[in-house]
């Protein structure tokens, strides 16, 4: 009996370290210099998964990531790790898609995966900070969910178990199959990358990463068919156009502020009531904090 | 129809959490603006005179749904319950805390109910829209203020089309204020009778208790640090203070460390963690270039020090010259009086 486990993880720009280059002289932010990385949760996710896999026999260890054609990255990162594969959904009609129109369809590429024991997912992507992916997925498949998981205590092919953050302590919970996970970043951090694993994934790519490097044809591709990352188009996953993109999204962005950071010239104050009021005061204006 | 629904979450105490209070206070204050009633959902088990809790801050109504298998929150059974109500009610604005159950359950109704949500909100305002390009305008829609990328922009959703709008915000953000001690509303029992199946109370709860969370310094955007210049351990407790109103962590130099005022795990600098938060209070840090290290790069720096020319103050935006112990009363004193 086979048993499966899902990953969802997102490639997000580093916007933990907004470094003061990453802000232009008029306030706004400088998205060329932001790195786009492995958002750090799915890193925890990841771990979550392999722990699982190692314990299971026969389990299988499956990415799952929605982007641009470039996000191909960590899911060859995941597999560096101890992914088994990987798959992306891309497709130009999935811009501007808001987390029920990315659940939906994130949700129709699992179905069309197959049957599976554990879908896993970061507890939230550092770009939109929203950690609605994960349970939006789950009501969209029917499936009940253990959010914010921080331990695997103990799992066979029949049920897991795992303690959770809660909001002022923790929890053990169990359940069987199928389950929703969302992974907390307060639980192990991910494995490195394993040198045997690089070396047989290195050369795995997408078509279009293969297009891209004029290397269409190469004979490797036809003798380790394993090296194709496939890539699922709105057509692949049978999707609803309506139900994607802007047409899909039900919030709409109105407007954008961006954080004003003042150049540094420092400004000495008093301690007075007036002095430190002013200066909450400005703070919160600047959106600085509150 | 078009009310206003708060989700009040219980604390381990059977007791109406804080943060659904003030979402309560918040929502009257919407209502009064848009001419409706503000409802409030309460989900567990043993909950006899919890009404005494809400009415207060001015709801009309509140449905209670009391059985025993609501009780711990599992999110399978609550959204159950919550998508049930909802659907019945067609309210227009639906709120939550943006807890660990709030931000459990939300995002599985609004995707059940096919409608937005958004989560984190720090303001919420009533306004109007023009959609140009399709030429519609809409009137009244619920402004959901939220900081994005990082808390680099400041972004306003809203949502046109769908109802209810679905926001979740933090505790501490939005003030709490009895409205009227004498309030008195409508209770409606909820019955869960037929309605909860096995798949919603798939997850069993084995066993809960309290325990404080790993800290997480590296990914806080707020970071209030001490010195040697706190002072004192009970001193270093304002510093968790100022920090826990302003969503932020608590972080140390090293001889704030040393002296056994904070756990070595908090320290940054050379020998400790390299941060770069959106915002730095150095507490009693003189600036040592060890300590500079690990945060010189932070976005803002407000250093608080008894003396004008500590080195620390060549590289913060805002020196105050005082003595910890005053000046951080203050700040908390006047964010609280200033914040939204
Ligand atoms: C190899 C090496 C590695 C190091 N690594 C680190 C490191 O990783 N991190 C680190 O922090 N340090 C590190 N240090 C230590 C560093 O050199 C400094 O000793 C240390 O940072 C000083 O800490 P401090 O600013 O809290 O204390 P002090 O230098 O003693 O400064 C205390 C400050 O508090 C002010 N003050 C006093 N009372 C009050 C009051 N009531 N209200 C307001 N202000 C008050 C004083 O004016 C003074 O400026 C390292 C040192 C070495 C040699
Ligand atoms: N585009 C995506 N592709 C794959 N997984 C995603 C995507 N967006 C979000 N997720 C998953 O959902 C989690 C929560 O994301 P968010 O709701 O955006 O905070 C992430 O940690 C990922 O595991």
């Amino acid at each position: 009996m086979s048993f499966k486990i899902v990953v969802l993880a997102k490639q997000v720009p580093d916007t933990r370290n907004v470094g003061k280059d990453a802000m232009k002289a008029d306030g706004t932010v400088n998205r060329a210099a932001l790195p786009a990385i492995f958002n750090p949760e799915d890193l925890n996710a990841l771990e979550f998964a392999l722990q699982v896999k190692d314990k299971i026999e026969g389990a299988e260890v499956i990415i799952l990531t929605m982007g641009p054609y470039r996000a191909a990255e960590i899911i060859r990162e995941a597999m560096y790790r101890g992914a088994d594969k990987g798959y992306l959904i891309t497709d130009r009609k999935f811009a501007g898609s808001d987390t029920l129109a990315t659940s939906y369809a994130i949700s129709l590429a699992v179905k069309k995966l197959g049957s599976f024991n554990l879908l896993v997912a970061g507890r939230q992507a550092i770009d939109g900070d929203t950690a609605q992916v994960g349970p939006q997925t789950a009501e969209k498949l029917g499936i009940p969910q253990i959010a914010y998981a921080e331990k695997l205590i103990e799992v066979n092919k029949e049920e897991i178990t795992i303690k959770r953050r809660i909001e002022r302590g923790v929890e053990t919970v169990s359940a069987k199959y199928p389950i929703a996970v969302t992974v907390h970043g307060s639980a192990d951090s991910c494995r490195p990358r394993n040198a045997k694993k690089l070396m047989q994934f290195k050369h795995s790519r997408t078509l279009t990463e293969l297009k891209n490097e004029e290397r269409e044809n190469a004979e490797l591709y036809k003798s380790r068919p394993y090296l194709m990352i496939e890539e699922w188009s709105v057509a692949d996953i049978k999707a609803d156009v309506e139900a994607l993109g802007l047409s899909g999204s039900p919030t709409k962005v109105k407007t954008i502020e961006n954080v004003v950071f003042q150049a540094k010239e420092s400004k000495s104050l008093g301690d007075s009531n007036q002095e430190v009021e002013d200066l909450m005061i400005e703070l919160i204006d600047g959106h600085i904090i509150g | 129809m078009n009310n206003i629904f708060i989700y009040c979450e219980l604390t381990e105490e059977l007791r109406i959490a804080d943060v659904s209070q003030e979402l309560l206070t918040k929502g009257r204050t919407l209502a009064n603006e848009l001419g409706v009633k503000v409802e409030a959902i309460v989900i567990g088990h043993g909950l006899s005179g919890i009404e005494k809790e809400i009415f207060p801050y001015g709801a009309d109504v509140v449905h209670i749904a009391d059985d025993k298998n609501l009780s711990p929150f599992t999110s399978g059974a609550h959204a159950k319950v919550l998508i049930a109500i909802l659907r019945q009610e067609e309210p227009q604005i639906a709120l939550f805390g943006a807890t660990a159950n709030g931000r459990d359950v939300g995002p599985r109704i609004a995707s059940a109910l096919k409608c937005g949500l958004t989560a984190d909100c720090t303001s919420l305002i009533i306004g109007d829209h023009e959609d140009k390009k399709a030429k519609k305008s809409y009137k009244n829609l619920l402004y959901q203020i939220r900081p994005a990328f990082g808390g680099n922009i400041i972004a306003t959703i809203i949502n046109p089309e769908t109802k209810p709008q679905i926001a979740t915000v933090r505790e501490g953000v939005m003030k709490k204020e009895v409205y009227d001690k004498q309030y008195k509303g409508e209770i409606k029992n909820f019955s869960v009778e037929g309605l909860l199946d096995d798949i919603d109370l798939a997850v069993k709860i084995i066993e809960r208790h309290i325990e404080p969370p790993k800290v997480n310094i590296k990914g806080s955007q707020i970071i209030v640090a001490g010195g040697y210049g706190v002072g004192s351990p009970e001193n270093f407790k304002l510093l968790y203070d100022l920090a826990s109103v302003l969503g932020g962590e608590v972080g140390a130099s090293r001889a704030a460390v040393d002296s056994g005022f904070a756990p070595h795990e908090r320290q940054i600098g050379q020998t400790g963690i390299t941060v770069r938060p959106k915002l730095y209070i150095a507490c009693g840090i003189s600036g040592a270039v060890q300590h500079r290290a690990g945060m010189d790069e932070s976005s803002q720096i407000i250093s608080i020090n008894i003396d004008e020319a500590a080195p620390i103050n060549n590289i913060a935006d805002f020196a105050i010259t005082g003595r910890v112990e005053d000046v951080i009363p203050k700040m908390i004193k006047y964010y609280k009086k200033n914040s939204k």
